[in-house]
């Protein structure tokens, strides 16, 4: 991984998206059956990837095959383009694609994400990549593999009822709030990723390309442009999204997904837009929450706001760095030095380094 | 009597190896009829119900079964599709111990209406109204609806399986020694409930068991197998009573009276 070290080690090239090209056009396979069956998970063989599972080894494989030399890349984790994961991923394709990155949902190309849909309305140049953990919408129903793929088949879903029966008897209301099942087109039903309930509705009829990859249990599967995406409910408990009180605290934006942000022990809170890329544009439109402050400033900083400045390209000794365990180890602080890193166009330095040196 | 029978088996017969689970066993079930396969321990009668019930192929022979629509099907023709609706909604599988045949971590409405579910019922208050009703038929308290199985008693869960079995209303029922671990009182008056729902619902059962007097309480007709082969069949009173084969003679006699 770490291509430009230091101390006269020669430097590693890779090919171009890490992958070699046979895996990507195994990739690439997997991916046009996922496309020609919606919502249907094909199995691929998943390579080991620079990271651990869990970090998006499903979403970034899926990413290399698709990426090509002129797309330009954003990558999101929880709706934040500066969080570690999206700064790790976004550093590992300008390193080894060269590709043009940007934190833009406008810009981009291809947007690899967990968690979240962007706020702003996606396009039909565009692909969206989904990071999986669990690709199977019934596995905590029915934990025989052999069995649920038979379920599939028949389109016997009677058993994710049971799971929104449980929800209702258990909670008066269907209490699911993320990986909310869906039809889709009319026949598979397909588990999401843990996007919330919210995005939901975005899924249906969506312009763009919409992936997912699974890499820990080897799965991808699609929703095409413009393809019925339906949440499942009952006749008399239909499908609701979340509903926020108030209006972001930095961008006033209602309608959105928003993220709560402790700000003390007192019980000092905010909400903001989980969606940065969407609130800093709406901020430098002069956009203002309660607690942006007056400045003008199109990267205010909210009073004691750990977690929530809107500040986008300045990640890298900011927040998502855990100041734990293996920080001291070295006496120095590592600050990943990506000064002269040659292929990163002075965004988001190299994630990759720095997050190696960090996990605890 | 000029109706037909509802399943009919000819010559089955099911191989594990060199070892014999059955041999040529062929049988009637007619509708509304409790039939009851008695024999002892490795007799072969649970080998025979999982292949009437399709759950095992056999060597030989084959079963046909008489669908709703009248037409009388060979059940190895039917494709997975068709073979799992049947099973879900015109068959019940009763188990012998109800961990397998329920969904411990589902709640007991759950649990009865997943059948609901699975045929496409989508109105919650629906669904929920038709467990209530169920569980009251099978004597579990209204209240009980959200808890889960692990938290009732053997009788209850056995009970709370007939229930999820029976919401479909299905024609055919298949139990597989349904009061085998449950204590004398509590057998009693399950066997009085599997008695009335019988009744009441014109249910064609097919019932294993090696206590005879289960067999004397719920069943119409017997057979009575030894080896995987059937070596005596008859009304239930008339085989008990008057028992022809010294097998048979020597089960009846078994009995020990209380």
């Amino acid at each position: 991984m770490n291509a430009h070290a230091v101390g006269g080690m020669p430097e590693i090239t890779y090919n171009f998206a890490y992958l070699d090209e046979q895996t990507k056009r195994m990739i690439r396979r997997a991916i046009l059956k996922a496309i020609a069956v919606p919502g249907y998970q094909v199995p691929f063989a998943a390579r080991e990837m620079p990271m651990p599972y869990g970090w998006g080894t499903g979403g970034v494989q899926v990413t290399a095959a698709v990426l090509g030399p002129k797309d330009v890349l954003k990558v999101i984790d929880q709706g934040a383009d500066d969080t570690t994961n999206a700064v790790a991923i976004r550093g590992f394709f300008e390193k080894t694609a060269r590709v043009a990155t940007t934190t833009s949902a406008v810009e981009a190309t291809v947007i690899q994400t967990r968690h979240r849909i962007p706020e702003t309305p996606l396009a039909e140049h565009q692909i969206l990549v989904y990071q999986v953990p669990i690709p199977e919408p019934l596995r905590f129903l029915e934990p025989r593999e052999t069995e649920t793929r038979q379920l599939h088949a028949l389109a016997e879903y009677g058993l994710m009822h049971v799971k929104l029966y449980e929800d209702i008897a258990r909670h008066g209301h269907i209490a699911t709030t993320y990986a909310y099942p869906v039809e889709v087109a009319g026949r598979y039903v397909m588990d999401p990723s843990p996007i919330p309930k919210f995005d939901n509705p975005k899924l249906d009829d969506c312009p763009a390309l919409q992936l997912f990859g699974a890499g820990r249990e080897k799965r991808i599967y699609a929703i095409p442009p413009y393809t019925k995406v339906r949440s499942l409910d009952f006749e008399d408990h239909p499908f609701k999204v979340q509903r926020f009180a108030k209006p972001c605290a930095l961008c006033a934006a209602t309608g959105v997904y928003l993220d709560e942000v402790i700000l003390d022990d007192k019980g000092g809170r905010m909400f903001v837009c989980s969606d940065t890329d969407y609130c800093n544009g709406r901020q430098e439109a002069g956009h203002r929450g309660e607690m942006s402050g007056a400045s003008p400033s199109p990267q205010p900083s909210p009073p004691r706001g750990e977690g929530a400045d809107g500040a986008l390209n300045l990640s890298p000794p900011g927040r998502g760095r855990p100041e734990g365990p293996g920080e001291g180890t070295s006496g120095v602080p590592t600050t990943p030095s990506s000064a002269g890193d040659p292929g990163s166009a002075g965004a988001a330095p190299s994630g990759m380094t720095g997050q190696g040196s960090h996990q605890p | 009597m000029t109706e037909q029978p509802l399943l009919i088996a000819e010559g089955l017969s099911k191989n594990y190896g060199t070892r014999l689970g059955c041999r040529d066993v062929s049988l009637e079930v007619y509708p509304g009829e409790v039939l009851a396969v008695v024999g002892e321990s490795g007799s072969g009668k649970s080998t025979l119900l999982g292949l009437l019930s399709t759950e095992l192929e056999p060597s030989a022979g084959r079963v046909s079964y008489r669908l709703r629509d009248g037409r009388v099907a060979d059940l190895a023709s039917l494709g997975a599709a068709e073979k799992r609706l049947l099973m879900r909604t015109d068959w019940g599988f009763v188990r012998q111990n109800p961990a397998d045949g329920l969904r411990m971590a589902v709640s007991a409405g759950g649990n009865v209406g997943e059948r609901l579910m699975a045929v496409g019922w989508r109105h919650y208050g629906n669904i929920r109204g038709e467990a209530l009703d169920w569980l009251a038929k099978v004597e579990i308290a209204g209240d009980r609806i959200d808890d889960d199985p692990r938290a009732f008693s053997g009788g209850m869960r056995q009970r709370l399986q007939i229930a999820r079995n029976l919401v479909t209303r299905p024609r055919l029922v298949f139990m597989d020694e349904p009061t085998g671990g449950l204590d004398v009182s509590v057998q009693a008056r399950l066997l009085d409930l599997i008695r009335g729902l019988v009744a009441e619902l014109g249910l064609a059962v097919i019932i294993v068991t090696h206590d005879l007097a289960v067999a004397r309480l719920l069943s119409h007709r017997m057979v009575v197998m030894r080896h995987g082969r059937v070596i005596e069949t008859g009304i239930t009173d008339q085989v008990l009573d008057d028992p022809r084969e010294p097998y048979t003679q020597l089960l009846v006699s078994s009995v020990l009276a209380a």
